[in-house]
C-alpha cells in the first residue's frame, strides 16, 4: 500500500526521523479529524485555500519530500475539475445566469461554488497523505486499542486479518502464468483478472480463518485482562502538534470570515 | 478434578452468543473489508472515469457506477450475520481505499460510516434472521440510501448546493445501483465463496453445502 | 499448574454442523505427562478434529455437535488457554504480527504476563527453537522453516505443557523439515513437554515418538502402543490408508535410464530468471530427451522452478533459448516462449505445485473442460474427453465438486487431469509430490510412469529422492552459481 509504511527503507528523499514520528498514531487521526471537519462546515474558497497554504508550509515537519507529496496529489489533482465541473453546472443558481443546457445552469453562485470546491477536494485529501505516510500498522494498532480504549478483540483482530491479504503478491504472479499454461492467456484479460481475484480471496478467507484459530490458540480473545509488550503513550508532542492543527484551521475560517466568504454548507 | 460421568452434548450457550462476535468474525470481517477496500480502489479508476465522465456533465448520472462502493456493507452482512457486521467491513474497506490513496482522503471514511450504516439498517430491520437475495439488495438499497444523505452535506462538494433535480435522479440511480452492483453481485459473490468451501466456519457456508 | 499436562479423552465424538456424519467417534485415548504421541490413520479419519477439540478450538454448539468429552489436566480445554500449544499446517497462517519479536510476544500479551516479564521470555523462546533472527526482521521475509519455528517460539513463549503439532512440516522443502524435526526435539528433550503431533512423514518422526496411535476411519481407536509394534503389527493397514510405514518403501518400477535419444526440448546457453533483473541460473545447455522421464534437482534457490517454467514457455528467457524439436512448432516457431497460449496448451503442459493456482471453474467437469473448450471443440468431444479424464483419474464420483473442496491429492489429480485433457507432448511438474500421503504419492508416480509409456515426455522438478529413483530417466542437477 503506497500510503502505509511497512518498515523498510523510506523513499531516498524522505527524512526518517521527522517531527511527525514523534506523535502518536492516535494523535494523528485526531488532527486529520480537525483539519477536515471544520472546512466542511464552510463552502467557500478562502478557508479551504488558506488551509491549503498553510498545510503545505508544514510539509517538512511530516518527513516527506515535495516531490512524494505532489506525487500522491495526482489522483486529487485529476478528480478536482471533476467536482468542480459538477458544481458549476449543477449548483442551484443564484445571482447573474450565465446560460442553462437541459438541467444545467451556469451562474454567478455556481461559479464561486466551483472554485470552492476545486481547491476544497485539495484541501480535504492533503492531511491524509501528509499524516499516514510513515505509519506502521501495528504501531496505529496499539495506539488505538492502549490510548483510544477501543476493544482489542477488534483492533487486534482487524489487524492480523487485514495482514494477510497483503501477502499474495507472489500468488497472483504464479497464477497469471498458470491462466497462460491453460490456453488462457491471449484474450480476456479483464475475466481473468476477476478469476484470479477471486480465488486470491477465497485463499485469503481461508487462510484468515485458519489464523483466527492461531490466535485463539494463543489466548487471544478470552476474558483474560491483556498487558502490552509495546506500551503506547501520549507525551506533550502531542499536545502542541495538535493545538498547531487547530490553530491552522482557526486562522483558515478566520480567514474566510474575515474577507466575508464565509459560507455554510447548504444556504 | 472433575469426576462428573457426563458423556452427553455440550451445555447449551446462551442466546446471546448468537451476536457475539468470535475470533473468526473479526478476523474474516478484516479479510473481507481489506480484500473490498482493494477492489474499491481498483474501482476507483473505472467507476470513477465513469464518474468523471457521467457526473462532471449529467445530472446524478454518474451515482450508476456507485454501487461498488456499496458492496462492503452487504457482504459483510451475508457472511458474518451479526451486529455491525455491515458497518465494519464498509468503514474497514473504505479506510484501506482511503489508505492507499484516494482523492476523497478522511472522507472516504465517513462515506463508509454513512453506507456501512445503511445497509445494517436494512439487516436490523430483518433481525439478523433474513439472509436471501431480496434483503440483501434491499441493504445495497440501504447503502446507497446513505451515500446518498451523506453526500447531500458532507464533502468536498456537497449535493444539498446542487438543483433538486439532479439530487432526485442522483438518488434513483443509487438505489438502482445499490440493489444491483451492491446487493445482487455481493450475493452472488458470497455463493461462490461459500461454494469453495472457504465459508465452512460461517452459516453462510454451511447453507451452501450440500450435505455430505 | 506448570510441567507437562495429560489429555483425558473419554468417548469423544464430533459432527461438524450442517454434516450428517460425525468427523470422529467414540475415542477412549489417556495421554500421560511427557509422553510423545504420533497420531495416525487415513484420510478423513479425524485427526486434526481430535487435535482441535484437545485444543479446545472447535467453537460452541452453533458449530457442531459434541459426544463425551476431554479434559487437559482434569479440566476443559478451552479454560486451558496458554498451556496448550498448538502449531498448525500453514506457515503463513501460524503468523499474527509483521515483526518477530511482536509475534512471539503475542502469545504472552494475551495471557497477562506482566510487560516487564515478556522480553525476557521472548528471547528465551525464540533461543530454544534455534531462530537467531533480530526482533525487528520482517516476519515476511522468513522461509517456510523459519516461519514454522516462529510459529513454534510463540506458543513456547507462553509455556505450554502440551504441544498440538498439526502436520507442521507438510508444507516445507527437506531443509525446513529437518529444522522444524531439530527445533521441536530440543524442546521436548528440555522441557518435557507432552507432544501429541499428526504428520505423514514417518519415517523423520518416528524414533523421537513414545507412542503411535492410529484412529479408525469412522471412529475408534485401531492401534495404541510403542512405534515399532504399532508398524510391525499394522504396517500394512497403515500403508493402504496412505500413511509412510518406515521400512515399507513404495512398490513401483523403477524406470531404466535412457542415453542418445532424441530430445523433445533442448536449451542453448539459457539464462533463467523470475523477473528481468535476478537471474538465477545461467549457461545451461540442457536436453529434455522425448518419451522419458527427466527429472530437475538441486539445492534451494538454484532456480529450479524458474528453469521449469522457462522450459514450459511460461516464463521468457533471460538469455539464449529454450527449442523445441521441429514437430512440435507452431507457425513455424520453435521457441515455446513465442507460442500463443492455446498453441502451447497442446504441447506443453504445465502442473504448478499449488494445484489451486490453476483451478477456474465451478466444478470439476467445468474444470477439465476448460482446456478443450479454448480449443473450440465441439462439445460432444469435450463431455468424451472429460468422461475419459474422470474415470482414468478416479474422480468420477467428484464430478460435480467445487475443486477447493477437494482433499491434497484429489487436487494435484484434478490439476494433472486438466493438463492431460489438452493432449500435451510435454508435461512439465513442480514438485508434484509436495505434502502427498502415501497413496496419491503413488497413484501419482504410477500415473506419470504410464504416461511416459505412451509416448508423452515428462519433466519433474523435485526433491524427492523416490521421485527421482523411480521417474529419473535423465537427470538434471542444477548447482549453485560459484
Amino acid at each position: 500500500m503506497s500510503g502505509v509504511d511497512t518498515g523498510g527503507a523510506g523513499a531516498g528523499s524522505d527524512v526518517r526521523s521527522a517531527w511527525l514520528d514523534r506523535i502518536n498514531p492516535v494523535t494523528k487521526v485526531v488532527i486529520v479529524l480537525v483539519l477536515a471537519a471544520p472546512l466542511l462546515v464552510s463552502i467557500d474558497a478562502v478557508s479551504a485555500a488558506t488551509a491549503l497554504l498553510l498545510e503545505l508550509l508544514c510539509v517538512p515537519l511530516t518527513g516527506l519530500a515535495y516531490a512524494t507529496v505532489l506525487r500522491r496529489l495526482v489522483p486529487v489533482l485529476v478528480f478536482a475539475p471533476v467536482a468542480a465541473m459538477s458544481m458549476l453546472l449543477y449548483a442551484r443558481p443564484g445571482g447573474t445566469v450565465y446560460g442553462t443546457f437541459l438541467f444545467a445552469t451556469v451562474s454567478d453562485d455556481s461559479i464561486a461554488l466551483s472554485v470552492a470546491v476545486f481547491v476544497r477536494v485539495i484541501a480535504l485529501a492533503l492531511p491524509m497523505i501528509l499524516l499516514f505516510a510513515h505509519t506502521d500498522p501495528t504501531e496505529l494498532a496499539d495506539a488505538l486499542a492502549q490510548v483510544a480504549r477501543l476493544p482489542s478483540r477488534f483492533v487486534l483482530g482487524v489487524l492480523a486479518g487485514a495482514r494477510t491479504v497483503g501477502l499474495f503478491v507472489d500468488d497472483w504472479r504464479t497464477m497469471s502464468l498458470a491462466h497462460r499454461a491453460r490456453g488462457l492467456g491471449d484474450r480476456g484479460a479483464v475475466r481473468r483478472f476477476f478469476s484470479m481475484a477471486f480465488v486470491l480471496l477465497v485463499f485469503a478467507v481461508r487462510r484468515g480463518t485458519t489464523l483466527a484459530t492461531a490466535m485463539e490458540a494463543r489466548g487471544f480473545g478470552a476474558d483474560i485482562e491483556r498487558t502490552w509488550a509495546r506500551p503506547s503513550t501520549l507525551s506533550g508532542w502531542d499536545a502542541v502538534t495538535l493545538g498547531g492543527a487547530v490553530a491552522l484551521v482557526a486562522v483558515a475560517l478566520g480567514a474566510a470570515v474575515l474577507t466575508g466568504a464565509f459560507r455554510v454548507v447548504g444556504t | 478434578m472433575h469426576t462428573s460421568t457426563s458423556a452427553r452434548t455440550a451445555p447449551a450457550v446462551a442466546s446471546s452468543s448468537r451476536f457475539r462476535w468470535r475470533v473468526v468474525d473479526i478476523v474474516v470481517a478484516a479479510v473481507l473489508g481489506v480484500a473490498i477496500g482493494l477492489v474499491f480502489w481498483g474501482w476507483n479508476t473505472v467507476g470513477g472515469l465513469w464518474f468523471v465522465a457521467m457526473d462532471g456533465l449529467t445530472p446524478g448520472l454518474g451515482g450508476i457506477a456507485v454501487g461498488i462502493w456499496l458492496i462492503g456493507g452487504v457482504v459483510g452482512g451475508l457472511v458474518i450475520r451479526k451486529p455491525g457486521a455491515a458497518l465494519l467491513v464498509e468503514v474497514i474497506a473504505a479506510i484501506v481505499s482511503a489508505l492507499i490513496g484516494n482523492v476523497w482522503g478522511p472522507l472516504t471514511i465517513v462515506s463508509g460510516l454513512a453506507q456501512g450504516l445503511g445497509a445494517e439498517l436494512i439487516f436490523l430491520a430483518f433481525l439478523y434472521l433474513r439472509f436471501t437475495l431480496p434483503v440483501a439488495m434491499l441493504a445495497g438499497v440501504g447503502a446507497g440510501v446513505g451515500a446518498w444523505v451523506n453526500e447531500l452535506f458532507v464533502g468536498s462538494s456537497p449535493n444539498i448546493a446542487k438543483t433538486l433535480e439532479f439530487n432526485l435522479l442522483y438518488l434513483g440511480t443509487l438505489v438502482v445501483s445499490g440493489a444491483l452492483l451492491a446487493g445482487l453481485v455481493g450475493w452472488l459473490l458470497v455463493r461462490a465463496l461459500a461454494a469453495t468451501g472457504a465459508l465452512s466456519r460461517f452459516a453462510a457456508g454451511r447453507e451452501a453445502r450440500r450435505d455430505v | 499448574m506448570t510441567g507437562p499436562a495429560r489429555v483425558d479423552v473419554e468417548g469423544w465424538g464430533w459432527r461438524y454442523a450442517g454434516r450428517k456424519l460425525p468427523a470422529t467417534r467414540g475415542i477412549d485415548l489417556v495421554v500421560e505427562p511427557g509422553e510423545r504421541v504420533l497420531l495416525l490413520g487415513a484420510s478423513g479419519a479425524g485427526k486434526s478434529t481430535l487435535l482441535a477439540g484437545i485444543a479446545g478450538l472447535l467453537g460452541g454448539s452453533d458449530e457442531g455437535e459434541r459426544t463425551g468429552r476431554i479434559l487437559v489436566d482434569g479440566v476443559a480445554p478451552e479454560a486451558q488457554r496458554g498451556r496448550i500449544g498448538l502449531v498448525l499446517q500453514d506457515p503463513e497462517a501460524g503468523i499474527v504480527l509483521s515483526k518477530v519479536g511482536d509475534d512471539v510476544a503475542f502469545g504472552c500479551e494475551n495471557l497477562g504476563i506482566p510487560a516487564e516479564q515478556i522480553p525476557a521470555r521472548v528471547s528465551e523462546a525464540l533461543a530454544s527453537v534455534g531462530l537467531a533472527t533480530p526482533l525487528e526482521r520482517s516476519t515476511k521475509a522468513l522461509s517456510g522453516g523459519q516461519k514454522q519455528r516462529l510459529a513454534l517460539a510463540g506458543v513456547l513463549a507462553m509455556r505450554p505443557g502440551l504441544l498440538l503439532l498439526d502436520e507442521p512440516t507438510a508444507n516445507l522443502d527437506p531443509d525446513g523439515v529437518s529444522e522444524v524435526r531439530a527445533a521441536v526435539e530440543a524442546v521436548v528433550a528440555r522441557e518435557g513437554t507432552t507432544l501429541v503431533l499428526i504428520e505423514h512423514r514417518t519415517a523423520v518422526w518416528a524414533d523421537l515418538m513414545t507412542r503411535v496411535v492410529v484412529l479408525a476411519p469412522g471412529g475408534g481407536v485401531l492401534a495404541d502402543g510403542p512405534p515399532d509394534e504399532v508398524f510391525a503389527r499394522h504396517g500394512d493397514a497403515l500403508a493402504a490408508a496412505g500413511v509412510w510405514v518406515p521400512g515399507r518403501p513404495v512398490d513401483l518400477p523403477v524406470l531404466a535410464p535412457v542415453r542418445d535419444t532424441d530430445a523433445v526440448l533442448s536449451t542453448r546457453a539459457l539464462s533463467v530468471a523470475r523477473e528481468k533483473r535476478t537471474v538465477v541460473a545461467s549457461g545451461l545447455d540442457l536436453v529434455v530427451p522425448a518419451g522419458a522421464g527427466t527429472v530437475v534437482t538441486g539445492p534451494n534457490g538454484v532456480g529450479k522452478s524458474t528453469l521449469a517454467l522457462t522450459l514450459a514457455g511460461l516464463l521468457p528467457e533471460a538469455a539464449g533459448e529454450v527449442v523445441t524439436e521441429a514437430s512440435l512448432a507452431a507457425r513455424g516457431v520453435r521457441r515455446p516462449s513465442r507460442w500463443r497460449s492455446t498453441e502451447l496448451l497442446t504441447r506443453i503442459g504445465t502442473v504448478f505445485q499449488q494445484p489451486e493456482h490453476q483451478f477456474l471453474a465451478p466444478t470439476l467437469r467445468d474444470e477439465l473442460a476448460v482446456g478443450p473448450r479454448a480449443l473450440r471443440m465441439p462439445a460432444t468431444q469435450v463431455d468424451a474427453i472429460v468422461d475419459e479424464l474422470l474415470e482414468r483419474l478416479d474422480l468420477a464420483s467428484l464430478a460435480l465438486a467445487n475443486p477447493f473442496t477437494l482433499s491434497g491429492g484429489q487436487k494435484r489429480r484434478l490439476s494433472v487431469a486438466t493438463v492431460l485433457a489438452a493432449s500435451p507432448e510435454v508435461i512439465v511438474l513442480d514438485e508434484p509430490t509436495f505434502g502427498q500421503d502415501r497413496r496419491g504419492w503413488a497413484e501419482l508416480v504410477l500415473l506419470l510412469q504410464r504416461e511416459i509409456e505412451r509416448g508423452r515426455s515428462v519433466v519433474a522438478v523435485t526433491h524427492d529422492a523416490d521421485v527421482v529413483r523411480h521417474l529419473g530417466q535423465h537427470r538434471i542437477a542444477l548447482e549453485p552459481a560459484a
